[in-house]
């Protein structure tokens, strides 16, 4: 996970009465609504899109966190998921939906393609999408774990949460199979002493 | 298998075939370049060949030779089952002159594999219909499959085309592909 932290606070207060109400920021109270109702808008156009209909499926579930819709208009989507590798060819194309698609609005780069170019480093790929569109948080991996996505996506919503506009990488994390400190072999040590 | 091919070949063009060699089973004859559309026709309407089928169209670069480009034709008879592959040896070491006849009128899919070849290699093929870009898109400068082609290059990104009518776009022509595509090349008539 990132490092991106809120910083809007939020009391609740009860008062004398039956309900009781809350003090906030206004733009605490947008930007929590935002992070929670996000359309997306897959651009898919490589391998990664696998990977990205496994983060969306079930098992991983992408629409517990509120990205459930996809919008296969521009004009009614917050979120634009670049999804794989970007031709020179096809980056007049990603520019043109990036523009049509109505503030507030946010860009992930979904792979290493998207994110630098990976190792297309040839006359016809765009070395990352942030030489065309602005981007806010670079998912590397080829392709990227669907845990990677969903960190990548919390990482997204704690940015639209503070409001910060620094562009954001997913790192990487220890994987629970081989950490031994945090590992299932501990857990099943812990649980045969149990037993 | 395909030796007699070889020999039949041979027996028509004499020494207009320059040398011939087997890989792997695969027959292989370098022709010279003026005749390299009679050679193709022969192999084709020739009753003891019946190539019909072109396979492959595509040229390589051998940038220390002269000539500097080799452009390879894949030829299969799919009544006799016997293959043949069909090479020619053109250009300067600029690549400047790189010419040679155009198959597009005895296979048609040699339309776009020369159209291919052209983009990646620049060899210009004479009598070609519809001779521009089919994967680059027309902005691109030079033929980046040339091995003088620098590889670190990234060449500027091209604005957005607007197309006005778009029920038949290029790539395809008028007759050809599909009712619906990419807005990535302007009319072939537009051009120049």
């Amino acid at each position: 996970m990132g490092e991106v932290k809120a910083t809007t606070q939020t009391t609740l207060e009860v008062g004398e009465g039956a309900g009781g109400f809350a003090t906030t920021q206004v733009t605490a109270l947008t930007h929590w609504a935002q992070k929670y109702s996000l359309f997306m808008y897959p651009f898919v156009t490589a391998c990664c899109g696998m990977e990205f209909m496994s983060v969306t499926s079930p098992r991983y579930d992408l629409s517990r966190f509120g990205a459930e819709a996809p919008r296969f208009s521009p004009r009614q989507s917050d979120l634009l998921w670049v999804v794989g590798t970007i031709s020179q060819r096809q980056a007049p194309v990603l520019k043109r939906i990036y523009e049509q698609m109505a503030p507030p609005k946010w860009v992930i780069a979904f792979g290493t393609c998207a994110s630098c170019g990976g190792f297309y480093d040839n006359y016809t790929t765009v070395a990352g999408i942030d030489k065309i569109v602005p981007c806010d948080v670079y998912i590397p991996g080829c392709p990227p774990r669907p845990e990677a996505v969903l960190d990548g996506l919390l990482l997204l919503m704690d940015k639209i949460q503070s409001g910060s506009k620094d562009p954001a990488i997913v790192k990487p994390r220890t994987d629970p199979v081989t950490s031994q400190s945090h590992g299932l072999i501990k857990l099943r040590r812990g649980r045969d002493s149990m037993v | 298998m395909s030796q007699l091919l070889v020999d039949v070949v041979r027996e028509r063009f004499g020494s207009a075939v320059l040398e011939s060699h087997a890989q792997h089973g695969d027959e292989t004859i370098v022709v010279h370049p003026a005749n390299w559309k009679e050679v193709a026709r022969f192999l084709r309407d020739e009753p003891r060949a019946q190539m019909n089928m072109l396979v492959d169209l595509t040229a390589v670069d051998y940038p220390e030779r002269e000539p500097r480009f080799e452009v390879v034709a894949h030829y299969l008879s799919l009544q006799k089952g016997h293959r043949l592959r069909v090479k020619a040896r053109i250009g300067d070491a600029d690549g400047d002159d790189a010419e040679i006849d155009s198959l597009a009128d005895l296979w048609g899919s040699a339309n776009w594999m020369e159209r291919e070849a052209w983009d990646m290699f620049g060899i210009n093929f004479l009598g070609h219909p519809d001779l521009r870009r089919i994967l680059m898109y027309p902005e691109f400068e030079g033929h980046p499959l040339r091995r003088d082609y620098p590889a670190d290059k990234i060449q500027p990104l091209v604005p957005y085309r607007e197309v006005d009518n778009i029920e038949k776009l290029p790539p395809f022509g008028a007759e050809e592909g599909m009712s619906f595509g990419r807005q990535t090349h302007i009319q072939s008539g537009e051009e120049d």
